[in-house]
């Protein structure tokens, strides 16, 4: 005899309303049943009233955490469609927010996954030390939150001296801090208790399913768009994927802890490589043809695909982000877990839902 | 005199692009630390005295809000945090947004930006706790909503 547990839109350990029906036999959950649709606003056909440039600020308002790479990928596909050669200075600026911006989400995410499993105190070190990252970040875009760092053609504000000082000194002090709480997630009695072998994945099937970053790198996969897309600046950084075998949740957050060493790598490497320059090319006219873009956000892979029709505004915008490409794959992994678990599952795959509804 | 200085509070998030909602977490971790006087994050409507919706309101959200709104004992404020939850801001046009969240319940305090700054939020949480003061002086009751109201389409 099973019995149906609605679970959500509004539950204090989702941050977003995502509602889903879990149909439970005892404890343990039997099937889930996603219901979405809260948080859609409509955006892509939104562009029928912005021009090409406007709607870099409403690509960057379909999430408020991974806000500067939502960005950047959209000013990257429109730039492809006009054939623009931008100053390098730009695209290492964009790697640099790019970074710190993954840096400070999975932060967040260790944070609500902490808090998730119960470990409260855990869930505030992370978010202190994100604090610092938000520090420079507004120090160098102007808002905590939203950058708007990127436009079609460029950067819209150059690095100081000051600025490349206090991103230094950041990666300085973040390394050690997130050594420690590496520490706790990683080799805490009671963390692993509740981490290891649960909603385990095997590497085939979460190929398969279609998952998406660390989803999908957590169960050995070692694909990351930062590699392999067309985007070769971090080929340049000496840019490495991170790759756990487990294929469980703990796996999935050792990912994370990888690719925040990664990213503070990545920003000390463009630092030192930052070329001088122009920040910004001039763009005139309008946009003709259709492009992809691909880049890698903090959840996983992005894809942009755009279409001029030589007016003012786009013909079509279709994004396609992570946490869509990772919603089918909690299905798979929810059956046969206990209830109590059931936030931690959620959790593990960092849902966006403002990103996926839009 | 303890709901004069730490109200609990519920934080819906409405239709919002998390950038508000995590600046409401923000406030109530360390550097911010709101809970220090109290101010508790609490998951259910039964045990909250404000209100911090962040996001517009649009049609499939619109009867979890005012389930919310309704649950929540007397006295009670609601702060809308954000331009979207003001007016509906950047996205006030679009064809799934109602508008701000005092479109379908009513709001006492308004924090505006795209995003607040967690300062910007906690004086908005100062400014609604004298409100709440006055309401419980006053007995003043939040108005019962009406799940079904004009705002929802007929083919909704």
């Amino acid at each position: 005899m099973t019995t149906v547990i609605p679970f959500g839109p509004q539950h204090p350990v989702l941050p977003e309303p995502v509602s889903l029906k879990l149909e439970i036999d005892n404890d343990v959950v039997v099937g889930a049943l996603p219901s979405l649709g809260y948080v859609h606003r409509g955006l892509e056909k939104f562009i029928d009233t912005k021009d090409y440039n406007q709607t870099t600020y409403i690509c960057e308002r379909i999430c408020g955490i991974c806000s500067a790479l939502h960005g950047i990928t959209y000013t990257k596909a429109v730039e492809k469609l006009f054939d623009a050669e931008i100053p390098e200075r730009a695209e290492y600026i964009r790697v640099i927010v790019g970074e710190l911006n993954r840096l400070h989400s999975h932060l967040l995410w260790l944070g609500l996954f902490a808090d998730g499993f119960g470990f409260e105190s855990l869930f505030y070190e992370c978010w202190k030390y994100r604090e610092e990252v938000l520090d420079v970040a507004e120090r160098i875009t102007g808002n905590r939150v939203i950058h708007s760092i990127s436009k079609v053609g460029g950067v819209s504000r150059d690095l100081t001296k000051e600025n490349i000082d206090m991103l230094l000194k950041m990666c300085d002090s973040l390394e050690p801090k997130i050594k420690d709480i590496e520490k706790v997630f990683v080799n805490n009695y009671t963390v692993k208790q509740r981490l290891v072998g649960l909603a385990t994945m095997s590497k085939q099937l979460a190929y398969e399913a279609g998952t998406a970053g660390p989803t999908l790198r957590g169960s050995g996969n070692a694909i990351d768009v930062r590699e392999t897309a067309d985007w070769d600046i971090y080929k340049d950084l000496g840019f490495k994927t991170a790759v756990a075998k487990e294929g469980d949740c703990y796996g999935r957050t050792k990912v994370r802890i990888d690719e925040l060493y990664e990213s503070i790598k990545l920003i000390r490497n463009a630092i030192s490589k930052l070329p001088n320059g122009d920040i910004a090319t001039p763009i005139k006219g309008f946009p003709t043809g259709e492009a992809i873009m691909r880049t890698e956000q903090p959840r996983g892979e992005v894809v942009y695909y755009v279409k001029g029709n030589g007016t003012k505004n786009l013909e079509r915008l279709k994004v396609r982000t992570p946490t869509f490409a990772n919603i089918p794959s909690l299905l798979l992994m929810l059956p046969g877990v206990r209830l109590a678990d059931v936030p931690i599952v959620v959790l593990t795959i960092d849902p966006c839902i403002s990103c996926t509804e839009r | 005199m303890s709901l004069a200085k730490s109200p609990w509070i519920i934080h819906v998030n409405c239709n919002s692009c998390n950038g508000c909602d995590i600046e409401v977490v923000a406030c109530l971790t360390p550097l911010y630390d709101a809970e220090r006087f109290g101010v508790l994050n609490i998951g259910t409507p039964k045990q909250a005295d404000i209100m911090v919706v962040t996001g517009s309101v649009n049609y499939k959200n619109v009867n979890v809000i005012k389930n919310i709104y309704n649950q929540i004992p007397d006295p009670k404020v609601v702060l809308a945090v954000g331009a979207c939850a003001s007016t509906g801001g950047i996205f006030h046009n679009c064809y799934n947004v109602i508008g701000g969240v005092d479109q379908v319940i009513p709001v006492d305090a308004y924090v505006p930006g795209c995003c607040p700054r967690p300062e910007a939020i906690l004086d908005g949480v100062v400014a609604a706790l004298s409100i709440l003061e006055n309401k419980k002086k006053g007995n003043i009751k939040g108005k019962e909503v009406k799940l079904k109201g004009k705002e929802v389409p007929s083919n909704a």
